[in-house]
């Protein structure tokens, strides 16, 4: 990936990311989520990894989806706008924020790997749909029985969360 | 490989000039008409609009959605799976046994779902 | 930079839009007519020869009209909304094998090896214009089309997603270029009359893959709110759904927006069972065969050839654009309950059925 490419989907991923906090509205930031799943997605891709990319907008983009529903049900949109800065906690989360930045660089930078330039991506015709499945099926079998088990285990959380209007 | 997906960039990229052009277009083109208040009225055929503008909907909505998320990570799983089992089948049966057994697993919700009600939209 | 990738691309992508544009005018005026024929009436005959004009004078009126904002929406979603519809179904176009090769050119704008996927992962993006515009309009015939229309595409994604593995099964490549390839060499999924056509496993995969056919075809009719899938906007109950309160351009490409998408689900359906760009032409070079016509012939011939797969390609996109408008004009309107049952029971338990039918007969029957 050329350089300006990979800075412009790397600022949209982080600009987008940052614009689901600011944003004022509910919408506005379920919108820039995906926007910036989009983003993360070309990332992957430009790491070779083309079917987890495509699997990030095709699986973030549905459950954004969800969000949005959510939003429009749930929340009181126009008192979600109104809400007032409190500037007490702002300053309390922006602390709290850059002590966690500070931690990460700093213990990034004590790391020696993170002094050394990544090893270049191995090239060549890689199907990586492929490999996802030969790996998924020959060395992860019981890790993919317990995927099943688990999303077995939401739906029928998610059932019996909504049950009062059911049978 | 990743120059292939340079054409996607491009055609996304023409696709949104596309949109965005035609609406230029017409807003540049388009005659203005005078403005009054019943014009910036909702619809409703006519009459003066009632209540809510967004009134509240059945929980059943949320519901599908939730439901199509665990189903569609079910189908994600099963694209690699289906790639790689003509080439793998010759020599092992495991795989369509193991992908059997995680569709059976998830099975087991969508009965519970649907004796549950939760697909049925009748009342 | 490869300017010469991105120089062809361009010319491949301002050569396909400029088709597809072209297919989806006509197709407006093509659906008036066929209703105007199905209910024994005239339809547009006034522009042009038997009103072969219309649709430019169309085109025109959607850009000549007022462009009201009305004072009740929420302004920036309700601009951003119909973009948010016309720009998935064009982009999906992008993976969509449409002739064999052209100067030596692939005829595809981008042959990437997760092709389905894309089309999948761009195409669930298309909800979102729906929701928004029905969201942002702050009017309740618009929200609870959008609403409607959310659940009814996201149900039959599913069904959708099921039906195409089957053919993954067999081809075992989610390249959409690989799936011509395989079906030039094996016959087209649900008729594997060319190759080794007396082989017994590949008829009995054939019925399946029709099963495949139907339930895939079926869930883009619902994809693209196409009757008998049409709620989000059944006129009688809540007048337009989702674009009630557009006018001009924007309520335009909502409305092209659907037919693009239906040309586009048109063109996955001919690419992933009947073949693509492919035609068998009968040959008796030294006895009966089926020749393949494609590009790659020297000079000339090689030109009509690839000229020749466009053209079939198209003509199979439009021969199932018939059977849409033939469909819509036939069958009356599914109710709610009906249309998530079907999706959700019946569609979705066929499609999942029909995978280990597929996967057994390749396990065991078909080497």
């Amino acid at each position: 990936m050329p350089p300006f490419l990979f800075w412009f989907f790397a600022l949209m991923t982080l600009g987008f990311g940052a614009g689901v906090i600011i944003n004022r509205s509910p919408i506005g930031s379920a919108l820039s989520l995906v926007l910036s799943f989009i983003g993360l997605s070309t990332l992957f891709l430009s790491l070779n990894a083309y079917f987890i990319s495509v699997i990030q907008v095709l699986v973030y983009a549905g459950a954004v989806m969800v969000l949005f529903l959510f939003i429009i049900m749930l929340l009181d949109l126009r008192a979600e706008e109104r809400r007032k800065i409190n500037v007490v906690a702002f300053a309390g989360g922006a602390a709290v924020a850059l002590a966690l930045f500070v931690q990460v660089y700093r213990i990034i930078g004590a790391l020696g790997a993170a002094r050394q330039a990544f090893p270049p991506l191995r090239s060549g015709n890689t199907d990586d749909v492929r490999r996802v499945g030969l790996l998924l099926f020959a060395n992860y079998n019981l890790p993919f029985q317990i995927v099943g088990v688990l999303v077995l285990v939401a739906t029928i959380g998610v059932i019996v969360l909504s049950k009062r209007e059911l049978r | 490989m990743l120059s292939e997906y340079l054409p996607v960039l491009l055609h996304i990229v023409v696709a949104i000039g596309f949109a965005v052009s035609a609406l230029l277009v017409s807003v540049l083109l388009g005659k203005s008409g005078r403005t009054n208040r019943t014009k910036d009225t909702a619809y409703e055929c006519g009459m003066v609009p009632q209540g809510e503008a967004q009134p509240r909907f059945s929980v059943k909505f949320y519901l599908v959605a939730m439901l199509f998320i665990l189903f569609d990570l079910e189908i994600v799983f099963m694209y690699p799976w289906a790639v790689v089992y003509r080439e793998t089948i010759g020599a092992d049966k495991t795989i369509l046994w193991s992908m059997l057994s995680f569709v059976s697993i998830l099975m087991v919700g969508y009965v519970y779902a649907l004796k549950k009600g939760a697909l049925d939209w009748k009342n | 930079m490869d300017y010469f990738l991105i120089g062809t691309s361009l010319a491949k992508i301002a050569g396909l839009l400029a088709v597809v544009l072209g297919i989806m005018n006509y197709s407006v005026y093509a659906e008036r007519r066929i209703s105007a024929l199905i209910q024994d009436r005239l339809g547009p005959n006034r522009v042009g020869p038997a009103g072969l004009l219309q649709p430019i004078a169309d085109a025109f009126k959607f850009l000549l009209k007022e462009d009201f904002t009305p004072g009740h929406v929420n302004k920036f979603y309700y601009w951003l909304a119909p973009c948010l519809a016309m720009i998935p179904a064009i982009a999906t176009l992008a993976v969509v094998p449409f002739g064999s090769t052209l100067f030596g050119v692939p005829m595809v704008i981008a042959d990437i090896n997760v092709g389905v996927l894309y089309v999948f992962a761009i195409a669930s993006l298309g909800v979102y214009g729906i929701v928004l515009a029905g969201w942002s309009s702050n009017s309740k015939y618009p929200f609870l089309g959008g609403i409607r229309s959310s659940s009814q595409m996201i149900s039959y994604e599913l069904s959708l997603g099921l039906a195409v593995i089957p053919i993954f099964l067999v081809a075992g490549q989610l390249r959409l270029t690989s799936i011509v390839r395989f079906q030039i060499e094996h016959g087209w999924m649900i008729a594997p009359f060319i190759g080794d056509w007396t082989n017994i496993g590949k008829w009995l995969l054939a019925v399946p893959m029709l099963v495949s056919f139907l339930v895939f075809t079926i869930a883009i009719f619902a994809e693209t709110n196409r009757l008998p899938f049409d709620l989000p906007e059944a006129e009688t109950e809540l007048v337009g759904g989702y674009h009630t309160e557009y006018g001009s351009m924007k309520f335009g490409l909502f409305f092209l927006g659907e037919y693009i998408a239906m040309i586009t689900g048109s063109a996955i359906i001919v690419t992933l069972f009947l073949g693509g760009w492919h035609l068998p032409l009968p040959s008796w070079h030294g006895g009966f065969h089926w020749a393949v016509v494609n590009g790659s012939a020297p000079g000339w011939r090689g030109i009509i050839g690839g000229i020749f797969n466009i053209a079939c390609f198209f003509a199979k996109v439009a021969a199932l654009l018939f059977i849409f408008i033939w469909v819509r004009w036939s069958l009356p309107r599914f109710r709610y309950d009906q249309l998530m049952r079907l999706g959700w029971v019946f569609f979705f338990e066929i499609a999942l059925v029909n995978i280990f039918v597929v996967a057994v007969i390749v396990a065991y029957i078909s080497k």
